[in-house]
């Protein structure tokens, strides 16, 4: 490809190699996701699969095999997943600023949309000198590089996990908490944020004896949505050039938590 | 079936979110409300999730070995753990509570 043949050859390795540090980190943690969406989701594998080929976002995916897994309805698992979804539009805003994707490529460009590769790309962006092959061979490599090994941690996941008797033998029920826990744990800077934080687990909480399973996350959400709407500015997390990373182990600057 | 639905309806929905941000005019997802729900959906929805997964079976509130296993995962990711390390400790931290019989 010809975007390779412009970014010099120093920048290539050293971008190559961050990707590849966070894809394997990432990677890690597709592998509870496989595990937990066949025991706690309830899923069978090739619905894992599709879950991290085609929705590939992981804050969204653990919502859907929570929901599910709970016995939640499929209208309140895909309204969740969306509205956890909604940073990755913002992303693909801040990437066509960046790099300008044109015809097909934008719909390539959105699947691969995600935190990690979004935080690669801005990461390499330069507001005084602009270099927007730069920008888009991060983009490539991080998205690549987490698509690759995220999918192919789910299937062995998956494939280990369909093999347990019983899951709550081995705690995995309470490793999806955790795993909501490592999830949010990068994005709450603010007092505010920590407020909405635990607001939200309570009203959770206590609604879930008076609806149907699923329906505690779209009251929450309802109310975050008044509560964003009344103080727009409110939170630090909302700026998004400095893209929060679903994977905790993957931070902006490409430097990995993983050994 | 139902699960199918969920599966494919969340994927579908995901990738037009996505394509979103390429294809509808800046201006019009470019507000600082659209910004604010962004940023706020993310910690409301994994909170409220966490939450429940914790402290919910059934539609039944109740303690039982998640909450010690919820803990010792904050306390890893306090430490600045890696993602799989506090997700493994947590599991870990459960199994052992129900082997030794002290929590369902």
């Amino acid at each position: 490809m010809s975007l390779r043949s412009r970014v010099a050859a120093a920048e290539r390795t050293s971008i190559t190699r961050t990707a590849l540090s966070i894809g394997f980190a990432v990677g890690a943690y597709g592998l509870s996701f496989g595990a937990l969406a066949v025991t706690q989701g309830k899923l069978n594998i090739a619905q894992a699969v599709v879950l991290s080929a085609v929705l590939f976002s992981g804050a969204s995916q653990f919502a859907v095999i929570s929901i599910v897994g709970a016995g939640g309805s499929p209208g309140a698992a895909i309204a969740a997943s969306a509205m956890l979804g909604v940073r990755n539009g913002l992303y693909g805003l801040r990437l066509s600023s960046l790099v300008h994707p044109r015809g097909w490529r934008r719909f390539t460009y959105a699947h691969l949309t995600i935190d990690e590769s979004t935080a690669l790309a801005i990461a390499n962006s330069d507001d005084a000198k602009p270099d927007r092959d730069r920008s888009a061979f991060a983009f490539w490599a991080g998205g690549i590089s987490v698509f690759v090994l995220w999918n192919l941690a789910t299937i062995i996941g998956a494939f280990a996990a369909s093999r347990i008797g019983d899951p709550r033998q081995f705690g995995l029920d309470a490793a999806i908490p955790a795993g909501f826990a490592g999830l949010v744990a990068p994005r709450l800077k603010t007092k505010s944020d920590w407020l909405l934080a635990a607001v939200s687990a309570v009203i959770a909480v206590g609604v879930s004896p008076f609806v149907r399973p699923g329906v505690p996350v779209l009251i929450v959400a309802a109310v975050a949505l008044l509560v964003a709407l009344r103080r727009p500015v409110a939170s630090s997390a909302s700026n998004i050039n400095s893209a929060p990373s679903s994977a905790p182990a993957a931070t902006v600057d490409g430097e990995s938590r993983s050994q | 079936m139902t699960t199918w639905v969920a599966v494919i309806g969340a994927s579908v929905m995901a990738h037009l979110v996505k394509l979103a941000g390429y294809l509808v005019p800046k201006h019009v997802l470019e507000r600082p409300k659209v910004a604010a729900a962004a940023a706020a959906f993310p910690i409301a929805l994994l909170c409220a999730l966490l939450g429940l997964q914790t402290l919910t079976r059934n539609g039944h509130i109740g303690l039982d070995a998640r909450v010690p296993a919820l803990a010792v995962a904050v306390i890893a990711l306090r430490m600045k753990a890696p993602f799989i390390v506090a997700v493994a400790s947590a599991a870990a931290t459960a199994a052992t509570l129900r082997a030794l019989g002290w929590m369902a």
